[in-house]
């Protein structure tokens, strides 16, 4: 065992064990604060592989941004804050899809492990400097790809929070009729 | 010097893990937390790779940067999907029928 295993293992149980503890805890919330964990500590072993650029973007948009949205879509979907069982499928379909997963994993395992598993090798650390050089020359065409994805991804969002209710729309011919000022009926109850 | 088995198994639980959210929870924000550890394991094995092999392009560690934005978009995306649903419908079940 060299000494970056010993800090990969150590970093990696914890990753492991909160990764699986956010796809199995009966709670919404914890779920995505183990779901923080898990990216987290993944930055960590991204440093210990010696990407410290990844390492830090990971912290920044994964652990800063995307962990925030997924609390924002719990908070305005009206997430049940304390256990609610009811989340998750149960009996004989979550016995099946425990062992899905677990084939996942060991169909994963067994092309990567006994392929590249045995190798003792050394870590190779990039330079900030030299992958800044290496995506504004060689990658330059697929980064400015993704900078259109990420406004088609913005507009697109914004399209989709604008589109009007199938229920207030079906609801409105019928109602323009009688009074005017029937759209204020509030959206989420069921009728 | 790293064993390569460790970061290796690391990948295989957190697309197992992935996997099992994405099927076991009926919430829709709840899945798509299984698909972000789904795409973590994928970069994960971006930068394994990208860290052992002596790459010029340093590609590993590229993709794991275009990686990461595409999921930031597809999340936005995906929560305004979920608004919109949450919205038609008033709960977000996905094991339950529309309307």
């Amino acid at each position: 065992m060299t000494t970056l295993d010993i800090l990969f293992a150590a970093v990696g149980l914890i990753t492991a064990a909160s990764a699986i503890l956010a796809v199995t805890t009966q709670q919404l919330v914890h779920a995505a604060l183990w779901l923080v964990v898990t990216l987290g500590t993944l930055a960590g072993c991204y440093l210990i592989l010696g990407a410290e650029l990844v390492a830090l973007v990971q912290l920044l948009v994964y652990v800063g941004a995307v962990v925030v949205l997924v609390l924002f879509a719990l908070m305005l979907t009206r997430a049940p804050l304390g256990p609610s069982p009811d989340q998750s499928i149960s009996g004989v379909q979550r016995i099946a899809v425990a062992l899905v997963g677990a084939g996942t994993s060991a169909l994963f395992a067994s092309v990567l492990l006994p392929a590249l598993g045995g190798q003792l090798r050394p870590v190779r650390t990039a330079t900030t400097a030299g992958i800044a050089t290496q995506l504004f020359g060689a990658w330059v065409w697929p980064f400015e790809l993704l900078s259109v994805l990420l406004l088609m991804a913005l507009i697109a969002a914004l399209a989709v929070s604008r589109m009007p209710s199938r229920r207030q729309t079906s609801a409105l011919p019928a109602e323009e009729s009688l009074e005017p000022e029937m759209p204020q009926t509030p959206v989420g109850v069921s009728s | 010097m790293i064993h390569m088995w460790l970061p290796l198994v690391l990948v295989c639980v957190l697309a197992g893990a992935g996997a099992y959210g994405v099927m076991v929870r009926r919430n829709a924000v709840l899945v798509l937390i299984g698909v972000e550890l789904i795409l973590n394991s994928a970069n994960l094995l971006f930068v394994t790779m990208g860290s052992v092999y002596n790459d010029k392009l340093h590609t590993g560690q590229v993709m794991t940067l275009f990686l990461i934005t595409i999921a930031a978009a597809e999340m936005g995306v995906a929560l305004a999907v979920i608004l919109a649903l949450f919205r038609d419908r008033g709960h977000i079940d996905l094991s339950e029928p529309g309307l």
